[in-house]
């Protein structure tokens, strides 16, 4: 399905898309989420695109990026590679379950939904919402705020595939499961998958997403996820972005989290040309741990825009949020972290810390914390930095025989440490480690296919 | 070894050293002395290649090297050692990767292999014992949360590990007691050798009972005003600098 690229604007261009192709969006769906979609479609006619007058989205035209011509992907597309033949050695004592979805769908056809051990069940949102409507129908779209977003409910009206991950009540799944978004296609593509993860109570899990491109074209994204965590279940979601320079991610997370339950979530952002990444976190009953971490190594013209806000609704419940980053050459970013506590949320411990490395005079950052605290008895804190690498530091190393370019790289290594340490999977955070380091030293491929540059040399 | 002719240096337009001659040969040990602020560390910083400080005048060459033609890692790799006044800490860069890192990177500047980890703790293992340093400081990040005293005793840990020909201690015994004075000096003694220098600057003649300078210099407003052997510092000990300064135009 393509689009021409006349000069309409591009809100207008895909309600049409989305009238023109309705059977197709709609056909496979169930009338639950069609109904959804109605009311989505609705929003997005009403918010649009956010601009930057939005104060949310001041560093970032979001809007621009979509005005592209990109293709859509309304139903898979048949592409036949072999999973191991990229991956193989990518993440090699990661014992994890490795799930792929490319262009946004579910790649395994044959085995839309597999079983895991404890009645877990991993697989298509597709197959799901029509397998297990109840279960669906019960999550679906409820966290994922659409009222406020016009992105959201972008995502919603056209929503086909994507991860659907269940965890039963008392299940703890502990082999990591790593999810591989792929992209690849001759055209430049649009994919906008849809996730959704349910974790009942005292479950546990711990999901790794990679975002790959594995062609050179140019690719958009706008995904959505939303995560249920249910009373004192443990989570641990980890991104790893390493897209190629010409690809533009928009990705929206949604937490909700009961009473008692622990999120540890970790974003690590290695390439991509344009990366915004929005993560929100209602904190939904009392004692609840929530952990988001974020590191960005930026350079060339790469731009970083990372919105963070977490809702202390209910008492006595903590969040940790640390974001650091390095930005090279002409490299921009943002950090938008948003600590809200409501009235009755006492007791409330939330903190925040945001530093940044400018390796040029070029490099830009905007942070901005933003605390609204309507409780009295919190304790809150928050902390931003922009700065340059330490000078005394790399005297002193360079006193000692280390060159500039390596004394260089072992303050940006100690610098992302911090983030690294947080990684709870060990053989995840080694290879994270490993990932940070090559890219710290430019060895990372920029081109299309990274991993399989670096397994081959 | 070491020779400096009339060297200027100055900060910002501000001029610190003044024209500073010395003459350091092989297996001496030279003291620096003088008041706060006289330059002291300038000259130190000056001859590691702290680019802070804009030299302006004179010469300095290091065994055949025209000295401000190599890099600060350059120096270091040819055997110059500064052991800093005030010891830097680098959060997140492990002592051990450190100064493997630094070891190994010397090595490189000389065409040696890298030495292989079980060569390279033996090697750290022997020095600490050398100069008594606390197991668990090589587990933590460089100088981070040290104390005054173990950040000096880890200048000359890293001293012993990267044995240089010509080590420049800025006041290494300062806030040492009076065990780790000894031990900072037998460090500094067992590394002498016919073929190394040092250059010892402090405030104390104390210092000087362990390490037995050759000669010993007075630093003043960034000149040498005064040179003898080693009884000059008792007598500044005794006397202060006051005496000196008279008959200098300042
Ligand atoms: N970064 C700097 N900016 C401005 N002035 C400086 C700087 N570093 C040193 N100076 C000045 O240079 C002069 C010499 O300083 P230096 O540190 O060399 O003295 P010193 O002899 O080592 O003193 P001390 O005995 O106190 O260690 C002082 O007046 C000092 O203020
Ligand atoms: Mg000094």
């Amino acid at each position: 399905m393509s689009t021409e690229i006349v000069n309409t604007d591009i809100k207008i261009k895909l309600l049409d898309l989305f009238q023109e192709n309705l059977s197709v969006i709609k056909n496979d769906s169930p009338d639950y989420i069609n109904k959804i979609r109605e009311k989505a479609i609705e929003l997005f006619s009403k918010l649009g695109f956010p601009d930057k007058k939005n104060e949310n989205y001041k560093y970032t035209d979001v809007k621009k990026e979509f005005d592209n011509g990109y293709k859509t992907y309304l139903s898979p597309k048949n592409i036949k590679f072999e999973i191991k033949d990229i991956f193989s050695c990518d993440v090699p004592d990661l014992n994890t379950k490795v799930i792929l979805l490319l262009n946004g769908w579910f790649y395994d056809r044959e085995n839309l939904l597999q079983e895991l051990p404890g009645g877990a069940i991993i697989g298509s949102l597709q197959k799901a919402m029509e397998v297990y409507p109840e279960l669906v129908e019960r999550h679906f779209a409820k966290y994922a705020d659409m009222e406020k977003e016009g992105l959201v409910a972008l995502n919603t009206a056209f929503v086909k595939d994507g991860i659907f991950l269940y965890v039963p009540k008392g299940v703890v799944i502990e082999k990591p499961i790593q999810v591989i978004n792929v992209l690849m296609d001759e055209e430049e593509g649009f994919t906008s998958h849809r996730n959704l993860y349910i974790l009942e109570e005292n479950s546990q899990a711990s999901v790794v997403v990679c975002d790959h491109t594995l062609s050179a074209v140019n690719f958009l994204t706008n995904s959505v996820a939303e995560f249920f965590v249910g009373q004192n279940a443990h989570f641990d979601y980890s991104r790893i972005q390493n897209e190629h320079n010409g690809s533009k991610q928009i990705s929206h997370l949604f937490f909700h989290q009961e009473k008692d339950s622990k999120v540890t979530n970790n974003t690590i952002s290695l390439h991509g040309g344009v990366i915004r990444n929005n993560i929100s976190v209602l904190l939904n009953g009392e004692g609840c741990e929530n952990n988001t971490y974020g590191l960005y190594l930026t350079d060339k013209g790469q731009h970083i825009d990372n919105y963070i806000f977490i809702d202390h609704a209910k008492p006595n419940c903590i969040s940790n949020q640390l974001f650091k980053g390095v930005l090279d050459d002409f490299a921009t970013g943002a950090f938008n972290g948003k600590i809200l506590v409501r009235k009755d949320a006492q007791k409330t411990q939330a903190y925040q810390a945001n530093n940044n490395i400018l390796l040029t005079d070029d490099a830009d950052i905007k942070t901005r914390p933003q605390l609204e605290i309507y409780a009295d008895d919190v304790k809150c804190s928050h902390g931003a930095t922009v700065g340059q690498l330490d000078e005394n530091a790399m005297f002193y190393m360079r006193a000692r025989g280390i060159p500039k370019k390596e004394a260089k790289l072992l303050l940006m290594y100690a610098f992302a440490h911090e983030v690294i340490q947080k990684i709870k999977v060990p053989a995840l955070k080694d290879r994270i480690n490993d990932l940070v380091e090559k890219r710290l030293r430019g060895e990372l491929s920029r081109c299309n296919s990274c991993q399989m540059h670096c397994c081959n040399t | 070894m070491l020779s400096i002719k009339n060297l200027h240096a100055n900060i910002e337009g501000k001029e610190i050293l003044k024209g500073i001659n010395l003459e350091v040969k092989e297996g001496e040990v030279h003291a620096i002395m003088g008041p706060n602020g006289s330059g002291k560390s300038t000259l130190a910083s000056v001859l590691a290649g702290r680019d802070m400080f804009t030299v302006t005048e004179g010469k300095v060459t290091y065994m055949g090297h025209n000295l401000f033609e190599l890099s600060p890692e350059e120096r270091a790799s040819e055997g110059i050692f500064l052991g800093f006044q005030y010891p830097i800490e680098i959060p997140g860069v492990s002592m051990v990767n450190f100064m493997k890192t630094a070891l190994n990177e010397q090595r490189k500047h000389k065409g040696l292999e890298p030495l292989s980890s079980s060569d390279f703790l033996k090697h750290m293992r022997e020095k600490k014992e050398l100069v008594e340093l606390d197991t668990n400081l090589t587990n933590r990040s460089v100088n981070e949360g040290f104390s005054g005293g173990e950040k000096k005793r880890n200048e000359i840990f890293q001293m012993a590990m990267l044995e240089p020909k010509l080590a420049i201690l800025d006041e290494t015994d300062s806030g040492l007691d009076i065990d780790a004075l000894r031990i900072v000096a037998n460090g500094v003694n067992k590394l002498k050798s016919p073929h190394n220098a040092s250059i010892v600057i402090t405030h104390y003649q104390r210092l000087l009972d362990y390490i037995i300078p050759d000669y010993v210099h007075v630093l003043y407003d960034g000149k040498i005003i005064r040179s003898g052997g080693k009884e000059l510092a008792f007598e500044l000990e005794e006397k202060g600098y006051d005496w000196l300064k008279k008959g200098i135009t300042v």
